[in-house]
């Protein structure tokens, strides 16, 4: 059934040669790894470039659904893995975009079902065709996180401003190679409490991680309804979480974006002075 | 109010569409996650077709496939011939359940609480500030990780995994009721007819 | 006596197991029960976080089972409620340093001088989560009224149901005005989708992010929203059958829509 077959790439020029492998992880669950990937594998993508986004939460998918990609997925990565299909069958093109693709994780099997030489052969295939590549990573630290950061070359941290979550994460970056050069997201910021001193701010966060600041994202109801329908907020024009989005792809892309405007005054406004001089 | 129209224009409120995609996605996943049920299934779709035809077993492929809307049951089987209403040979047996294994009681030696650790009076420093708090862990938890040391033993795996892993033994599935709250009792053993399938919400 | 052994787990991270488990556990202790929580995410612990007494641990989880100290030593009693205790994960090791079996063998005797033992499973359905379930003989399958935590608690009530392990459901996190608007689905939805008979419904509240800063259980809290709920689920742990205060009716549009759509 070749209904959704999907128009991969073909090689793509040398100009940009290799593509670049990014992980996205955090320690914790559920502070927003697999929106992220999905929003800037679909904000990146929006901007032009060829994206492949792998979900590495064998056992619990969700990359799939998060994009509205679920009725589409017919192979995983365990049968690219295991050599039972090829590569471009299991490649999910997005509904939206022709520059975005899924591959998802199988739903039935285990993540110690992940072969570590073969996610990163698989992850080096895909930086020949894709500009990005990127990792969808499990919660936790075990076999499902080491599978996930096989083959990536760059990290992404994503942490909420919560006590936890900022923990996790600082033991996460205690088990990456520090060849991975990490960044961080901070997100799920909700700045009213941030002003209240009811919530950690980004300051408070990053003074105990130490990283490269990549973005901040303040929480919305935007994207629980996004995911209801499977949008990437990231293609929301009126949505400030989705311009968030878009201007964390554009930074990785190596834009000098400033941070944007200020909708709430106080920790917004600090942002300005955190992006200056981040390069 | 405004809201409420640009609601209405937009059509169907979030939730409910999310609801509309999980009821799918789980119908899938379930099916995913039971392949002795589906082996079943395609065992009793082929006996029952072989009663009008004859069928060629070595090439008959039954997938489950979910679109937009519905999940739906693919089947391509090859006919040889036309029976004359003769009946077929019984369906083949179902393989039996294997016993779980129970949870090996060897022990480790491990010193009993007594009464008196509640009745003691409890001892104390004061809870720090968060971010304080958070300072000083990041010193504890960012000791070098050990490599941990043996792996745990795979033998005493409980019936759950082998069979996700191996596809061997069946595995009870869930009975599925519409609309009744489960209490999570034990679901009834595998044949005696009280699986359905899916979760198909009302209209 | 022998304690009840409950596990809390949610397959999806994030949904609130350990702020459950810590409160849960809380509202037993103030009701006079004792109560033991084990925190099961060797590596990334946080039970100890929530509860304000990380600076407390002398001995964890892992060195119990490996015999390096004993239960006594490593538990922590609660200064704030007379009858709860903390058993603590280790924090650099990892989930496969301890095995089902003794895990359960934990489990069993700390049950019995206590009347609760709740376990905090970590997230996934891993080693971890295996861990955590082998320790119990009931669960709570904890989940919020989106998408990827429902899929996910589903697959984990799978896994629980192969170990017949008799389970109740509490939704997280309901906001009651996006319920209200159709942007959220309702917990009759979720009930629904997992087939699941509830025990608890918690609304989505700023004061638990404010009171896990602080690591206080928000039962000590006066007169708090959130800490009437949890005795509710307590109560019901117990046995008592409370109604549920719920929050979420749908609204005006929700019901017309439903009434346009089913016609």
């Amino acid at each position: 059934m070749r209904e959704f077959a999907s128009e991969v790439p073909a090689a793509p020029p040398q100009e940009h040669g290799r593509g670049r492998s990014i992980v996205i992880t955090s320690g914790k669950g559920g502070v927003g790894k697999t929106t992220t990937t999905a929003n800037l594998g679909a904000a990146l993508a929006a901007r032009g470039a060829r994206v492949v986004m792998i979900d590495a939460d064998v056992g619990l998918r969700n990359l799939d659904i998060v994009l509205g990609l679920e009725s589409r997925v017919r192979y995983h990565l365990l049968d690219v893995l295991e050599e039972r299909v090829e590569l471009d069958d299991a490649l999910v093109r997005d509904k939206r975009s022709e520059l975005l693709f899924l591959l998802a994780a199988a739903q039935a099997r285990e993540k110690e079902d992940v072969d570590t030489a073969q996610m990163t052969a698989l992850v080096e295939r895909l930086r020949e065709r894709f500009d990005y590549v990127l990792i969808d990573s499990p919660a936790g630290i075990e076999v499902g996180f080491r599978n996930a950061i096989a083959g990536a070359d760059e990290a992404l941290i994503v942490c909420m401003p919560e006590v936890s979550s900022v923990r996790d994460a600082d033991r996460v970056v205690g088990l990456l190679p520090p060849a991975m050069r990490p960044q961080l997201i901070v997100n799920r910021v909700r700045p009213h409490l941030v002003r209240k001193g009811k919530m950690l701010s980004v300051d408070d966060v990053n003074a105990i991680l130490r990283l490269p600041l990549l973005g901040v994202i303040v929480d919305e109801p935007a994207v629980i309804t996004a995911t209801n329908r499977g949008e990437p907020v990231a293609l929301d024009a009126s949505s400030q979480t989705g311009s968030a989005f878009r201007a964390i792809a554009a930074r990785l892309a190596g834009e000098d974006v400033a941070a944007p405007a200020p909708r709430e005054a106080g920790v917004l406004a600090k942002l300005g002075a955190l992006f200056r001089g981040r390069r | 109010m405004f809201d409420f129209f640009a609601r209405l224009f937009r059509g169907e409120p979030s939730g409910a569409k999310a609801k509309e995609r999980l009821r799918l996605v789980l119908l899938s996943d379930h099916l995913a996650l039971a392949p002795d049920v589906v082996e079943s299934l395609r065992r009793d779709l082929l006996d029952v077709i072989s009663r009008y035809v004859e069928v060629d077993v070595d090439n008959v492929d039954v997938t489950f496939e979910q679109r937009e809307h519905e999940v739906a049951m693919l089947a391509n089987v090859p006919i040889l011939s036309v029976r004359n209403g003769r009946a077929h040979s019984a369906p083949a047996p179902r393989t039996p359940l294997a016993p779980a294994p129970s949870l090996a009681a060897e022990a480790p030696s491990l010193a009993p609480l007594e009464e008196s650790f509640w009745t003691e009076p409890v001892a104390e420093p004061a809870p720090a500030a968060a971010a304080a708090a958070v300072d000083a862990l990041a010193e504890t938890d960012r000791a070098p990780a050990e490599t941990h040391g043996s792996p745990a033993e795979m033998d005493g795996l409980p019936l759950a995994d082998a069979a996700v892993v191996a596809g061997a033994a069946p595995k009870p599935t869930r009975p599925r009721r519409r609309r009744r709250r489960r209490t999570g009792t034990m679901p009834p053993p595998p044949g005696t007819g009280e699986q359905r399938w899916g979760n198909s919400a009302p209209p | 006596m022998s304690a009840r052994r409950i596990v809390l787990t949610s397959g999806k991270g994030g949904v609130g197991k350990t702020t459950t488990t810590a409160n849960v556990g809380a509202a037993l202790a103030q009701r006079g029960h004792r109560v033991v929580l084990v925190d099961a995410d060797i590596g990334l612990r946080n039970l100890d976080l929530v509860l304000g007494v990380e600076k407390r641990i002398v001995f964890d989880l892992v060195e119990v089972v490996e015999g390096r100290c004993q239960l006594r030593q490593a538990l922590i009693r609660d200064k704030r409620f007379e009858t709860l205790a903390i058993l603590p994960a280790a924090q650099t090791r990892d989930k496969e340093a301890v095995t089902e079996e003794q895990m359960a063998r934990v489990a069993e005797e700390l049950a019995a001088t206590a009347d609760f033992v709740l376990i905090d499973s970590p997230a996934g359905i891993e080693h971890g989560f295996r861990n955590a379930v082998a320790a119990a003989t009931e669960a709570i399958v904890v989940t919020t009224p989106e998408v990827s935590s429902i899929r996910d608690a589903d697959r984990v009530i799978g896994k629980l149901n192969e170990r017949a392990l008799p389970y109740r459901l509490i939704v997280n996190r309901v906001r009651a005005d996006m319920v209200r608007s159709g942007d959220m689905m309702s917990v009759d939805d979720v009930c629904d989708i997992l087939s699941s008979e509830l025990l608890g419904i918690v609304p989505d509240d700023e004061e638990i992010i404010d009171t896990t800063n602080r690591g206080e259980p928000v039962v000590l809290a006066e007169a708090s929203r959130l800490g009437a709920i949890y005795d509710k689920i307590a109560r019901r742990l117990e046995g008592e059958l409370v109604p549920f205060t719920r929050l979420d009716e749908p609204g005006l549009f929700g019901r017309l829509f439903a009434a346009f759509k089913a016609s």
